[in-house]
């Protein structure tokens, strides 16, 4: 599994990009995306996720049930 | 620019019989009196704003359109918005929107490349010469976007080294950036602290984002606290001015902003700026949301007033949206769109902007020196009678706005002491039709400044005017393009002598509404 941002709720402010452990996070037409190749739900770096940490918005950065679990 | 110097110098200068020459000689005799070395401002207490800031302060301050009340009818200031990131979340903001410290929810700033935005600093200042000062503030926390924060400053200091650099925070990163804030010789550190008791900012901050982990409740607003003052004690150590900006939240940290105070004066901080919640439904705040009201007009001054014996208050900071551009209520931000700014060919001219700041200098000091003069009348008059009087204006000091042009008033208070800057209401999204057509525009400034007894215009319709006058406010234009404070003097003066006449009944006015939005005016 990998996060993702829900792109209607991202206000685009940019403060997960560089918290980021490894780079997932970038910009695309004014909001966020994550790419869930790179994306390690921050395992091994820290005990929550950053991105959802920093967000401002509730419940913008979420599990995509779309991937399995990352395992490292 | 050339038209502006002219317009400057062709400001009728006070007809009170008296031409500049012989004003600024009065003013030299009249240094005698406790002038403090240095400053070159004359200070018995009716100087230009200096009040009681000690002399190297105010040499640093006293061009500063925020920190100066009276420099900011002289001088420009502007913000640019680089630094969208931030790194705690408080209930008056919703970050959709700008950041809630400086400028006012509900409107979004343009995101700028700090490369766009040193352009767009250059141009405004070749444009705008009496653009002084650069603020880098929200949406957002500069020192959460430090590296975008500080490159800008590093560009601007490169080519324009006379315009000062300022940035505000919420100060959770300051201690991590104090050397480099010093580095940079940024003269200027606005902290927003709207607590230092971690159960009254449980109620204010819901979390912040703090070495990798988000921290909730008391422990967040304690680390918050400490990081705060810790922050704002290593930027007075190394001599960098610093000011507090607070919000005053009503039935939460109304009474403890006294407290507040207090801390930050101890550590160093040089101005405290209270200001009133913004908050409606519309802006989506949590404190919009729930309900939660704003304070009225008098109970901020109540609160003010109580401080004001602890330190400095700045009462003239009117919130300007964060990318607001221009002197005094002014905003200028439309000439200066990234799409034109790109465009334009910007050439630096530093030479012709101290020209223009010198004829500006002179234009303060016989302001200053007018009021000076007035108050000498006032010599020997001991009253309790206090009133306030709402003046229309458009900077240089005088009253110089007609009154269905104004976007907002600036009130002072009249007292036997003289006239003293008190604040401003602003009333331009009023007349945006924010309350539709059927509310005219007097009646929307009379809710604004029910509490004043005259207001000053250059120039009034027959309509609004008898309509003031129902509402028990003297519209008066006869001060039409005088200075404010030596008219405010005057008008005290004569309405002591109609009260002890017989003429007139002094009657305390009522409590006034503080307007809920940003300033946006055009
Ligand atoms: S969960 Fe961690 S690794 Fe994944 S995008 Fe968010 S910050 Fe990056
Ligand atoms: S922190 Fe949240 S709102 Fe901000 S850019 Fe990232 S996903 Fe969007
Ligand atoms: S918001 Fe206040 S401090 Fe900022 S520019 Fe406006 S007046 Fe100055």
């Amino acid at each position: 599994m990998t996060y993702k941002i829900v792109a209607s709720q991202c206000t685009g402010c940019s403060a997960c990009e560089p918290e980021c452990p490894n780079q997932a996070i970038s910009e695309k037409n004014g909001t966020f995306i994550i790419d869930p190749v790179k994306c390690t739900e921050c395992i091994g770096f820290f005990d929550e996720p950053q991105c959802v940490a920093v967000c401002p918005v509730d419940d913008t950065c979420v599990i995509d049930g779309a991937y399995p679990r990352y395992s490292a | 620019m050339e038209g502006q110097v002219v317009s400057l110098a062709s400001i009728p200068t006070p007809n009170n019989g008296k031409n500049l020459e012989e004003i600024m000689q009065q003013k030299a005799e009249h240094q005698g009196c406790g002038t403090q070395g240095g400053s070159g401002k004359a200070s018995c207490g009716s100087g230009a704003g200096q009040g009681d800031l000690a002399p190297e302060i105010w040499e640093k301050v006293k061009n500063h359109p925020c920190y100066s009340e009276e420099a900011h009818h002289h001088y420009a200031r502007m913000h640019v918005a680089v630094a969208p990131a931030c790194n705690i979340q408080c209930n008056y903001c919703n970050r959709k929107y700008d950041c809630a410290n400086e400028s006012r929810p509900g409107v979004v700033s343009e995101k700028l490349t700090p490369e766009q935005a040193a352009k767009k600093v250059l141009a405004v200042a070749s444009t705008i010469p009496q653009m002084t000062v650069l603020g880098i503030a929200g949406p957002g926390d500069p020192l959460a976007n430090p590296e975008k924060t500080f490159r800008t400053f590093e560009l601007i200091s490169q080519t324009a080294p006379d315009i000062k650099l300022c940035l505000s925070t919420n100060g959770l990163a300051l201690p991590d950036h104090v050397d480099t804030i010093a580095k940079y010789n940024v003269d200027h550190v606005t902290i927003t602290i709207n607590m230092v008791d971690a159960d009254i900012g449980a109620e204010i901050y819901p979390w912040i984002y703090y070495k990798n982990r988000r921290y909730k409740g008391r422990e967040a607003a304690q680390i918050l606290t400490d990081r705060q003052l810790q922050g704002l004690e290593m930027l007075t150590e190394r001599g960098i001015l610093c000011k507090v900006n607070s919000v005053m939240i009503p039935g939460i940290n109304d009474d403890h902003l006294v407290e507040v105070n207090r801390a930050v004066k101890s550590r160093g901080a040089f101005l405290h700026n209270i200001m009133p919640l913004i908050s409606a439904p519309e802006h989506g705040t949590v404190f919009g949301l729930n309900g939660q009201r704003g304070p009225s007009a008098q109970e901020l001054k109540a609160l003010q007033d109580r401080c004001e014996g602890e330190m400095n208050m700045m009462r003239h900071c009117r919130q300007c949206r964060a990318d607001a551009v221009g002197l005094l209520g002014e905003d200028r931000s439309a000439e200066f769109t990234t799409e034109a700014v790109m465009a334009m060919d910007v050439q630096y001219d530093m030479e012709s902007r101290k020209a223009y700041q010198a004829l500006v200098e002179q234009e303060r000091e016989a302001t200053a020196a007018a009021k000076r003069a007035e108050l000498e009348n006032l010599a020997g008059e001991y009253s309790d009678v206090k009133i306030l009087i709402a003046v229309a204006t458009k900077g240089s000091g005088r009253v110089n706005e007609h009154f269905g042009h104004a976007s907002e008033f600036q009130i002072y208070e009249a007292s036997s002491e003289g006239a003293k800057f008190v604040g401003h209401r602003r009333v331009d999204l009023y007349c945006q039709g924010g309350f539709g057509d059927e509310e005219a525009l007097e009646t929307v400034v009379i809710r604004a400044i029910n509490d004043c007894t005259a207001v000053f215009v250059a120039k009034i319709g027959g309509c609004p005017k008898s309509a003031l006058e129902a509402a028990g406010i003297d519209a008066v234009d006869r001060y039409a393009f005088e200075y404010i404070e030596q008219s405010v003097i005057a008008y005290y003066r004569e309405y002591l002598d109609m009260i002890r006449n017989g003429d007139l009944v002094h009657n305390q006015r009522g409590d006034a509404q503080i307007r809920q939005g940003a300033y946006t005016a055009a």
